[in-house]
């Protein structure tokens, strides 16, 4: 028997049956049949079967985009708290400029919050790295917190939904793929418009036609949304990539 | 690409513990309470969503789920037959037990109740004991010999925030709505529930409310993030003395002091938020 | 020598031998955990919350192999007649490493080395099968953290009412009943895709037969429940819960 594809899936399930499909991630085989692994939606491409989560805990993957603070500093580097299994480590070596051992506390302190790319997962725990375009310490604005797996949603087909709130509140949005969303703007009030808008997403992120929902969301508080065209509907599971699904 | 350096052993700390707020977020708490706002749309004076749920288990006089928010504390009362204390023969006798489960927030641990349990099990006794609410006359069944031993258990479904008022209220409800038990007085045994409530002194019900320090303003029902911002918090119990409020409990926490203006602003608040709140309260503790 | 009768031909709540307690079940119900679930079978009531995997402390109870899964069950003071002290004694210890070990064959921890896994199971209300209703609610939360499970499982109380063979105990049943052969009480878990047994206990006098007939009552039980499970985390409409519905599509088309 084949499940629908597109399901909600748990643990023990059979996925499909056959020799030909591959369990991927969140799947393994038994026997002739590729059974679920973990609960989430169960994913189909190209025989390759997987089960992305729907729910749980943020695990980092390489590449991913995250936001954290620092928590605590060493001889060498940074701890970084991202509200995941263990604190992630940020090495003196991987920020843009050469840090003396003394100027460590200035250039990054106690309680300031950073954007930062995951360089590596290990067994001990997560390195990270400062040194590319668009990571660095963040000031201003505020982070709010959402499952990490609702990220997809926020940031929509390459990144039209976060685009479509960009335009309409003229904030900045940097959303960590640990739940952790920056936003940042002149206005207190758009602010927290922001912040009203990517909540509404993450109520309401199983609902089809989510971004006609979104849209008149954002007219409701009062504010306009630009260039429909170019919006569309976050379907075809490109989202995922952006999240660094298996991207590795 | 070249690999990083690592020290041999990673200092790594369990994200159990503390609660993190990043500088820039307790500054955006901050300017907004400054303009009368909250990050959840509230106003600097408003209460979450108060939700009220009953019949948690039929196995004891009473027990009841109390929301504020996403805040939730389950509150049980139970009777129990005891010896009375030395100096007080012809009474009853109170205990409150709250219990900071972990299932409740990442931040509390399992093992022996920390100080934080300690602490808001004692606010939450003595704020009951020290109103009268509890007629503990009316709990003697034989002076000297046998009374009734009345325990509220707390425990911490999930901590949004401002778990002192929410388990407050639970712990009143839980009082307003425990049945009377049944003594069988020739076999010395208590036999079922009665449909009497237990012995209270209505009249001088009092609720807790907590005020927080954050920037320079004062902020009531906060939430987790507000609660690890604040510079103190103030908790006052108040009563009703003839439509009057009448402060019957307080407890300052944390290291922040009160000036002179704070506490201007709190017993206004106290006086606005009580004539506010107290019928609705009144209501839930002791019906229509 | 005559056969004596069987006094418990019916019983005292009026189910059929092998009829389960009516069951509910919902996920999402503790917010700030990253999977919880709330399990009720008649008057029993269980909550279960999973926080982790998470950094294990002190750092030589870590295990660089595996992540460690870590049981606490617990009574509310207010759940059953008699108040129930706050904190671990030796029946809710027990009760937690047996659970601990149910859950442990379903579960892998090998992606989340040096962390744990803690789930805390906690009884509001008491009607006996505690310790089942518990394990049925930690199955869910465990999932719904997203957590890797090999399959699911499902518990049921199964036993021996004097000569009478019942499927999911009440009070009345568990500790009320004397008369005759008395009670025995056999709770047992099923893993939900390769049938075998995850946890046994057995408390009073029964007979191979009986016995080998008191599995495949539970086993039928736990496709009952397995249901109700499956039902709830399949169904989720709650704003920490997965969604109803489908957020993301195939990108075969």
């Amino acid at each position: 028997m084949v499940i629908e594809k597109r399901q909600i899936v748990i643990p023990g399930e059979t996925l499909v049956s056959g020799n030909e499909y591959l369990p991927g991630d969140g799947a393994y085989r038994d026997g002739g049949d590729v059974v679920a692994g973990r609960y989430g939606i169960m994913n189909i491409f190209e025989k390759h079967v997987r089960v992305i989560p729907v729910s749980g805990a943020y695990y980092p993957r390489r590449g991913n985009t995250i936001i954290g603070t620092i928590v605590d500093i060493t001889f060498n580097g940074w701890l970084i708290d991202f509200g995941g299994a263990q604190n992630a480590f940020l090495p003196v070596a991987e920020v843009p400029r050469y840090i003396n051992r003394n100027e460590m506390r200035e250039y990054l302190d106690f309680g300031e919050a950073v954007v930062v790319k995951v360089w590596d997962v290990k067994s001990r725990g997560v390195d990270l790295s400062m040194k590319m375009r668009g990571f660095g310490k963040i000031e201003g604005g505020m982070i709010i917190s959402v499952s990490p797996n609702k990220v997809p949603r926020i940031i929509g087909k390459e990144g039209s939904m976060v685009k479509m709130i960009k335009d309409a509140t003229g904030c900045s949005i940097t959303v960590g793929q640990n739940g952790k969303v920056w936003i940042s703007g002149n206005d207190s009030d758009k602010e927290l418009a922001t912040k009203k808008i990517i909540e509404f997403i993450v109520a309401h992120a199983t609902i089809t036609g989510l971004t006609e929902k979104v849209e008149k969301f954002i007219k409701k508080l009062g504010l306009k949304v630009n260039s429909p065209e170019i919006i569309a509907e976050n379907t075809d599971g490109e989202s995922e990539q952006n999240v660094g699904e298996d991207n590795e | 690409m070249e690999r990083m350096v690592h020290p041999k052993v990673y200092p790594w700390r369990a994200t159990m513990g503390d609660f993190i707020i990043p500088n820039l977020q307790k500054e955006k708490i901050e300017e907004f309470i400054a303009e009368n706002k909250r990050l959840d749309g509230r106003k600097s004076d408003e209460y979450r969503k108060l939700v009220v749920k009953d019949g948690i288990s039929e196995n004891s006089a009473s027990a009841v789920s109390v929301k504020f928010g996403k805040t939730e504390v389950l509150a049980g009362v139970h009777l129990a037959l005891a010896a009375p204390y030395p100096d007080s023969q012809d009474q009853g006798t109170f205990m409150t037990n709250a219990e900071l489960h972990p299932m409740a927030s990442q931040q509390f641990d399992m093992g022996r109740p920390g100080i934080e349990s300690v602490e808001l099990a004692r606010v939450i006794d003595r704020g009951i004991r020290e109103s009268g609410f509890i007629d503990f006359k009316g709990l003697c069944i034989k002076e000297g010999e046998k009374v009734w031993q009345v325990f509220v258990d707390i425990v911490t479904i999930n901590d949004d925030g401002n778990l002192l008022d929410v388990a407050g209220l639970a712990s009143l409800i839980a009082l307003g709505r425990a049945r009377m038990p049944i003594y069988n007085a020739e076999e010395d045994k208590v036999e079922g529930y009665s449909d009497k409530g237990i012995p209270l002194n209505k009249d001088v019900l009092s609720f807790s409310m907590t005020f927080h320090k954050i920037g320079k303003k004062i902020v009531v029902d906060v939430s987790k993030e507000e609660e690890a911002v604040s510079e103190f918090r103030l908790t006052i119990a108040v009563g009703d003395n003839g439509g009057e409020p009448r402060i019957t409990a307080m407890q300052k926490g944390k290291s922040g002091v009160i000036t002179s203006e704070d506490m201007e602003t709190i017993l206004k608040l106290v006086e606005s938020k009580w004539a506010e709140m107290f019928p609705k309260i009144k209501e839930f503790v002791l019906g229509k | 020598m005559a056969v004596k009768k069987n006094l418990y031909t019916k019983r005292e709540s009026g189910r059929a031998m092998d009829e389960v307690r009516p069951m509910t079940a919902k996920v999402g119900v503790v917010p700030s955990a990253d999977g919880s679930a709330i399990f009720e079978t008649g008057k029993t009531k269980a909550i279960a919350v999973v926080r982790g995997p998470r950094t294990l402390h002190p750092q030589h109870m870590q295990n660089p192999k595996n992540g460690v899964l870590r049981v606490n069950y617990g009574m509310m003071p207010f759940s059953v007649e008699d108040r129930i002290r706050p904190g671990p004694n030796r029946r809710s210890e027990e009760i937690s490493k047996v659970t601990e070990w149910a859950l442990s064959s379903v579960v892998d921890l090998s992606e989340f080395p040096n962390t744990v896994v803690d789930v805390f199971i906690q009884i509001p209300q008491a009607d006996a099968g505690t310790r089942v209703a518990g394990i049925n609610a930690a199955a869910m939360a465990l999932a719904h953290a997203g957590i890797p499970m090999k399959e699911m499982v499902s518990a049921i109380g199964v036993g021996k009412i004097d000569k009478s063979l019942v499927v999911d105990l009440d009070k009345y049943e568990d500790s009320l009943f004397h008369d005759g052969e008395g009670s025995t009480d056999i709770p047992m878990v099923f893993t939900s895709r390769t049938k075998n047994l995850a946890l046994l206990q057995l408390d009073g006098k029964i007979s191979i037969p009986e016995f080998k007939e008191t599995i495949e009552l539970a086993k039928k039980a736990c496709e009952k429940i397995l249901v109700v499970q499956m039902e709830a985390l399949k169904n989720v409409n709650g704003e920490n819960g997965a969604p109803k519905g489908v957020p993301l599509e195939g990108n075969n088309g």
